[in-house]
């Protein structure tokens, strides 16, 4: 945690509410998200107890399991869930523009521009914390390889038919969420931690409903007394007044309220399954509506400048999973080869020197803890030299002195950076600190001015403008190419060979799942 | 290994405390309360934080921290969903099936040494029943001796081991403990987190590896006290027993505990003494919550308890959320003072000799002497103010636009 963010957390237990952290959103939010909150039984794996699903915030699906131990009930949610997350997910594939890209063309070995098919749109799907993330990956993982009776006739508790796609869809959301920036799948807590710093510890922003007591106190409540509210005001019979955002249950809900309820539903009494969808409904009810006051909170925020960029590389990724079922290819392997693993560790790396880049360029707060951490500076030019290459034709290299009070980690030849008008960045190079004159640095200008003699207008900054330079690139690029799965070095396991086909698992007699 | 001086060998299996401790800690607890037993989730908890002298006392005595936390007016939120505990079972009993054989199959299939696998039917699996605590580790020892000269795989469901800590014992129960044929120790430790796909959620293993390193250095004082008092007969790799995917199929994994064991030893050597916290408090003081005919309401008024719980000084972090079932109590008084771990443990450190969220803040506001007077101004302070500075700049942009600079 920086200071600035450490001190953001003191002036929010002194002022009793949530402190911003940024000054824009930096995630993109769409404008019809799809809310998923959804609930698990206790101590069994991708047991579903019951879920909220829905893109109307008036009018959310509820979906339950009444006995969570029975296989087919399971089955049944599935495929509800399945019938209504799909035509959500599929709802963007058709609406597409068109992209050109450089391709290697693989019969001349020549770079050729293709045109391509970039999805207008991508869906994106929000649960309460990262909790639910993990059950996203999970319940993927739980449906993926399962198959259908139309997939094969023998299969003894055959998947409703279009579970296994949404297996495959929400293991793609699952690995794409760990994509640093990507906003596909987000977890609100995180979201709003992002941008708001409050009078409590990480751990216990965990809670969305402690965390949403800070940033939007309810009139008359401190933000510590409404969070202390949120997490353990219980009523008489000893319930959370706010249940938590799940997937897990609180135990004295189970024992006392849900565990009879099941058993009432197992005897077979009238209306045991009404009941129970009830009981569900007051445990996710006020979660579902705790993540959509997130959402207002954060739609108050504009969104930052380059989020947009961070999304179109989002619908790049739906894009690529539409065309990966569409092409009829098979579920995501259980483990990745070496490559692919390598790969996908390279593009995490570099989406997160891009994201903190991009962050910090869109919002001066972030560019604050970067100046503090003396990776960048800001102040006023209080000279400029124009220089010339000693080239056949002179380039102009400008020496541009500049008044700051932020103490830099540079060396003499370090690369600096800064954001032209026109968005491109601009590069240059650390001269040296001015002798006796403390704070007054100067960088030399060399590039982004132009091809000619004469510095293209607006690309020198004059004297008493304010400029802020950044020792990190703006737009950080990955590592070296990494080499196609068949040439995987012995070192790494040799070629995988032909992808075995994955089975689904298998179904034993005595497992309750 | 580290010992406290009463635990010096002897072929008793606990070091009775002495009468006048055990007679102090029974007055801290209160009449007629028993004492709550230690066991390894606790132990863990308390090798986490052992810095907190509140947690070491009222563990040592045996007090009943929920019951105080009631009683203090900020209940903690433990328990256990009784579907869990039924799947926990299920999948124990599941895991333990066929007189062990099912779980030393695991464990040599996991080994690979070449030796032997077990027969059906040749595992040992020795009562271990006794009355008291005391006389099932008594069992538990000689079982451990004669089925390790025995040169047969054994499995010990549920023995019960003792380990010395801060001058108490503390009884644990492991899940299983299985001799091998040439006299070695495995820890058992069965949990229901399932493993998928070869690989499991790492908090989760590391609770287990903590908690199974408990019952290696309980096992290892046992070793060293019994036989021929080799502490090395206890494996360093335990094994962790696991559902296998989405079934209820166990799937086993060795993990090593060196590092977690290392960890608790020390911890747990650091701990104070429960004697001499105990000599510092002012007499009188008690835990007693003289709790009324229902067993619930608490008799004493809260105030009290609360006076006689800061008697002894507690190191809340927020972690402790988790562990501790006093720590919703810690937390406001933490909170109420000011102090900056109750925002995180690593604050501390970061901000050096500033304790109080108000000192900071003064600090960084420029309210408060950064020490210039005596020459050297604070590093800390100096870089609060800048950050301070840097933070109302951003939030409130200067009018020639530092903003538009930056883009």
């Amino acid at each position: 945690m920086s200071l600035i963010t450490t001190l953001a957390r003191m002036e929010a237990v002194r002022d009793g509410r949530a402190q911003p952290l940024t000054t824009v959103r930096h995630r993109h939010l769409a404008e019809r998200p799809l809310v998923f909150v959804p609930l698990t039984t206790a101590g069994e794996a991708g047991a579903p107890l019951g879920a909220l699903v829905g893109t109307d915030r008036e009018r959310p699906r509820l979906l339950v399991v009444p006995q969570p131990r029975d296989r087919d009930l399971r089955s049944a949610f599935l495929a509800e869930l399945a019938e209504e997350m799909l035509p959500y997910v599929e709802g963007f594939a058709g609406d597409v523009t068109l992209e050109e890209r450089k391709e290697t063309d693989p019969e001349t070995g020549k770079k050729v521009t293709v045109q391509v098919e970039l999805c207008a749109g991508a869906p994106q799907l929000l649960v309460p914390s990262a909790a639910g993330v993990s059950y996203v990956r999970l319940l993927g993982r739980s449906m993926r390889f399962r198959r259908t009776a139309e997939q094969d006739p023998d299969t003894p508790h055959p998947a409703p038919p279009r579970v296994p796609l949404l297996g495959r869809w929400l293991t793609h959301f699952g690995e794409r969420a760990r994509v640093p920036g990507s906003s596909l799948l987000l977890p609100m807590t995180e979201l709003l931690g992002r941008h708001w710093a409050t009078g409590q510890s990480n751990l216990e922003d965990q809670h969305l409903g402690a965390l949403l007591a800070w940033i939007d106190p309810p009139e008359g409540l401190t933000g510590a007394e409404a969070a202390l509210r949120a997490e353990l005001a219980r009523d008489a019979a000893g319930q959370l007044l706010h249940p938590p955002a799940g997937p897990a249950t609180d135990p004295a809900f189970d024992n006392k309220l849900l565990a009879p309820a099941v058993t009432r539903h197992d005897a077979g009494l009238p209306g045991a399954a009404e009941e129970l969808r009830a009981l569900l409904e007051t445990q996710l009810r006020p979660t579902w509506e705790a993540v959509w006051r997130g959402v207002d909170l954060l739609r108050a925020l504009p969104e930052g400048e380059r989020a947009g960029e961070r999304w179109k590389r989002d619908r790049w990724s739906y894009t690529a999973h539409r065309d990966r079922v569409r092409a009829g290819e098979p579920p995501q392997p259980r483990r990745d080869d070496a490559v692919t693993a390598a790969r996908k560790l390279a593009a995490r790396e570099t989406a997160q020197a891009q994201l903190e880049a991009q962050e910090a360029l869109d919002d001066p707060l972030v560019m604050a803890g970067r100046r503090l951490a003396g990776e960048a500076f800001a102040g006023e030019v209080t000279e400029v030299v124009m220089e010339y290459t000693e080239a056949k034709v002179p380039r102009p290299r400008p020496l541009v002195t500049v008044r700051t009070d932020d103490g830099p980690y540079l060396a003499e030849g370090a690369k600096v950076h800064r954001v032209l008008p026109d968005g491109k960045a601009q590069p240059a190079e650390f001269v040296g600190p001015v002798p006796g004159d403390p704070g007054a640095l100067t960088v030399r200008l060399t590039g982004g001015m132009g091809r000619g003699k004469v510095p293209e207008p607006g690309s020198v900054p004059e004297k008493g403008d304010r400029v802020c330079w950044t020792l990190f690139e703006h737009a950080p690029r990955g590592g070296p190419e990494l080499p196609d799965p068949e040439r995987t070095p012995w070192t790494h396991g040799g070629p995988p060979g032909e992808p075995a086909a994955e089975l689904p698992d298998p179904v034993t007699a005595e497992d309750l799942l | 290994m580290t010992r406290s001086p009463d635990s010096r060998p002897t072929a008793r299996p606990a070091t009775p405390a002495p009468a006048t401790l055990r007679q102090r800690l029974a007055e801290l607890r209160g009449p007629g309360s028993a004492q709550r037993p230690l066991d390894a989730r606790a132990l863990a908890a308390l090798a986490a934080n052992p810095g907190c002298r509140r947690r070491v006392l009222l563990d040592g005595a045996g007090v009943d921290k929920s019951a105080l936390a009631r009683a203090l007016g900020a209940p903690a939120a433990f328990g256990q969903s009784q579907f869990a505990i039924t799947r926990g079972h299920s999948f124990e009993a599941r895991a333990k099936a066929d007189g062990g054989t099912e779980l030393v199959r695991l464990l040599h299939e996991q080994l690979r040494d070449g030796a032997p696998a077990p027969a059906p039917g040749s595992v040992d699996v020795p009562d271990l029943t006794a009355g008291g605590p005391e006389g099932r580790t008594a069992r538990t020892a000689l079982a451990l001796r004669e089925a390790s000269a025995a040169g047969r795989w054994a499995l010990l469901d549920h023995p019960l081991l003792a380990l010395p800590v801060a001058g108490a014992p503390a009884f644990l129960e492991p899940d299983a403990v299985v001799v091998h044929p040439d006299g070695t120790w495995t820890v058992v430790e069965i949990k229901s987190f399932p493993v998928i796909d070869g690989a499991a959620d790492p908090g989760k293993v590391g609770a287990a590896a903590r908690q199974a390193a408990v019952y290696v250095l309980a096992l290892e004082e046992l070793a060293a006290r019994t036989g021929d008092g080799d502490p090395a007969r206890v494996r360093h790799e335990i094994l962790l027993v696991c559902p296998k995917d989405f079934a209820n199929v166990p799937a086993a994994g060795l993990v090593d505990v060196r590092k977690p064991r290392a960890t608790t030893r020390r911890q747990l050597a650091r701990l104070a003494r429960v004697e001499d916290i105990a000599a510092e408090l002012p007499a009188g003081t008690t835990f007693d919550l003289c709790l009324a005919d229902d067993g619930r309401t608490a008799g004493r008024p809260a105030e009290e308890l609360a006076a006689a719980v800061e008697a002894v000084g507690a190191a809340y972090a927020p972690e402790c959320l988790a562990a501790c079932e006093l720590a919703f109590h810690c937390r406001a008084r933490a909170r109420a003072e000011g102090a900056v771990a109750a925002l995180g443990r690593g604050l501390r450190g970061e901000l050096g000799g500033l304790t109080t969220v108000e000192s900071v803040l003064a600090a960084a506001l420029d309210r408060a002497p950064a020490g210039e007077e005596a020459g050297v101004p604070d590093p800390t302070v100096v870089a609060l103010r800048r950050a301070a500075a840097l933070r109302a700049e951003a939030l409130d942009p200067p009018l020639t636009g530092i903003e538009a600079a930056c883009r």
